[in-house]
């Protein structure tokens, strides 16, 4: 369920476009900050606020690397593997993180706490090796930056 | 060549109004009101700006497209999707200089006669467009944006609109399908947007530093903007330099500047002054040079096309000697099969066949027929999809077969030698 506060915001959006449809991406943004990932429910919750077949809505989740099908760790580290940031070694940046957390590409640690992926780039090729931990960028990378890092991460 | 910076200019807090109003901010946009938009456009098409997006297709020419007399609205869709692996120079300015962005929005709005802009910006850059949303509420709060603007009879919107993870939406007719909440397919053109765009509105999309410039060239005028750098894509050029180089970063520049003094002078040379072995000029999708090619090539539109290769986002990849360049594509090309959108057969299986092939060239299981196999995959996606992204993902690869063909014969001829002691290691 979406709040009221949330609904209306939704409104206000609206207005912005000549179609509802098209506050679906920032419909699910919504729910999935508040979720952490996009379930059954939310992408029905999302159709009916505006007023389109669940099924679209499907369409667009599946479309979309950013929005989480299955739920993931309350931190979501993408390490960037992209041509730039290869040739800055991000190779070892994701081995240091497999390692320190024993976790691999696509999995998330036993206490729930991370999920590790590879992402694509991220627009950070001046400052690579990158990687993005929920909204935050982190640059120029090294092991023990890392790790500081981490550890500030509950 | 140097030049003062204009698009990133070294004024501390630029991004704040109060500093962007007290360096000439929205002076542009007051001079641009009193003039006829068409004659707005038409300093435009003088000043020769070419789109800094990757296509450097000339702007001012692309708003003439945009029909004069019609009962239905008029979008702009500022374009800040920015995934080109090897790109990061719009984020830049919608850190450090939102309002010129936004200034060059609202003159382009007034010049097309256009009631709604949309920035459309990666899902990924939050913390960007929180600054930029900052901005423009900013503006709104002092009438720049809104309804009677400057207390004129020109009214525009400036909405952000955030994506979600998709390269594809960089291509402009898949932006607007991911605007209209509709999965990110690329359209079948023509129709081109300026006829049936947004909605099946006349809608112009323009690229986030094409914008950013718009400002500058009624600032200076036309005529003498077009006299910075290269006369036929004039004007400041925001450079990424990533890869093997001391210094990488974004560094605004005059086009026309050598690639081998950008690299040298710019971004410090390469680490322990290593040979230059490959250089990718504009993004990972514009074809790959050799080392010893880029003498004498600037990053202009002309002097890039003759050397085989083009500006794109004039996002440069310096690769060293020690780099291994069959790994380099295959990440690439992986890539682009994540990306492709799927509507495409020639894409949405070339890709994934490309990859295949290049991953066994890893695996040194590779044969010369395979060589074979991988351009003639390569070159039936060129040219045999909806939109740009297949000729993207077909061009680093030909090109890497063109100019490092013996890096791959390398593989082919070990892989002959040793396949027994990497299968008995399976």
């Amino acid at each position: 369920m979406f709040s009221d506060q949330q609904l209306s915001r939704i409104e206000e959006l609206k207005k912005r476009y000549q179609h509802p449809r098209s506050v679906v991406l920032e419909a699910l943004w919504m729910w999935q900050d508040e979720h952490g990932w996009i379930s059954e429910e939310g992408m029905k919750t999302v159709a009916d606020a505006l007023g389109i077949p669940p099924h679209d809505v499907f369409g667009v989740v599946s479309f979309y690397t950013m929005f989480n099908r299955k739920p993931v760790g309350r931190h979501k580290i993408e390490v960037c593997t992209n041509v730039s940031c290869m040739l800055r070694n991000s190779d070892r940046i994701l081995k240091h993180i497999q390692d320190r957390l024993h976790v691999g590409v696509g999995e998330t640690t036993p206490d729930g706490r991370f999920t590790l992926v590879e992402a694509e780039c991220l627009g950070s090729c001046g400052t690579a090796p990158m990687m993005q931990v929920g909204d935050r960028y982190h640059e120029d990378l090294d092991p023990q930056k890392v790790d500081a890092i981490l550890e500030g991460l509950k | 060549m140097t030049m003062e910076p204009l698009l990133l200019p070294n004024i501390p807090d630029l991004h704040k109004l109060e500093v962007y109003e007290a360096n000439g901010g929205y002076q542009m946009l007051r001079r641009a009101l009193e003039m006829k938009p068409e004659d707005v456009t038409a300093e435009v098409k003088k000043s020769n700006l070419r789109g800094r997006g990757g296509a450097c297709f000339p702007t001012g020419l692309k708003w003439t497209f945009m029909p004069k007399s019609t009962d239905k609205p008029k979008y702009i869709c500022v374009n800040g999707d920015e995934s080109e692996p090897g790109t990061f120079k719009d984020r830049q300015i919608f850190e450090f200089n939102p309002h010129l962005l936004i200034e060059g929005a609202l003159i382009a709005a007034y010049a097309m006669g256009v009631s709604v802009v949309y920035i459309y910006i990666r899902g990924e850059y939050i913390a960007w467009i929180r600054m930029l949303q900052q901005a423009v509420d900013d503006a709104y709060a002092k009438g720049y944006v809104g309804q009677k603007i400057l207390e004129t009879g020109f009214s525009t919107e400036i909405y952000l609109h955030r994506g979600a993870g998709a390269y594809i939406c960089g291509e402009e007719s898949s932006l607007m399908n991911s605007l209209e909440g509709e999965r990110g397919y690329p359209r079948v053109k023509p129709p081109f947007p300026a006829q049936f765009g947004l909605w099946g509105c006349p809608t112009t999309i323009n690229n986030v530093e094409t914008i950013a410039n718009v400002p500058l060239i009624l600032r200076m005028g036309a005529e003498a903007y077009s006299k910075i750098g290269a006369p036929k894509h004039p004007g400041p050029i925001l450079v990424g330099v990533s890869g093997h180089v001391n210094k990488p970063g974004v560094y605004e520049m005059p086009t026309g500047v050598l690639l081998t003094d950008i690299i040298h002078k710019h971004a410090g040379g390469v680490p322990g002054n290593k040979r230059i072995k490959a250089v990718i000029p504009g993004g990972s999708s514009t074809m790959i040079l050799r080392g010893e090619q880029i003498e004498g090539v600037a990053m202009d539109f002309e002097s890039l096309k003759a050397a085989g290769s083009s500006v794109g986002t004039a996002g440069l990849i310096v690769m060293d000697e020690d780099t291994d360049l069959i790994r380099v594509i295959t990440r690439i090309t992986a890539f682009y099969h994540h990306e492709s959108c799927g509507q495409c057969t020639p894409c949405r299986e070339g890709t994934g066949w490309m990859h295949k092939i290049l991953t066994r060239f890893m695996n040194h299981e590779a044969t010369m027929k395979d060589l074979d196999l991988l351009l003639d995959v390569a070159n039936n996606i060129e040219g045999n999809t909806i939109c740009a992204l297949g000729d993207a993902a077909a061009w680093p690869v030909q090109s890497m077969i063109k100019q490092f063909r013996g890096e791959f014969e390398q593989r082919v001829m070990r892989s002959a030698e040793a396949p027994v002691a990497s299968h008995a290691a399976v």
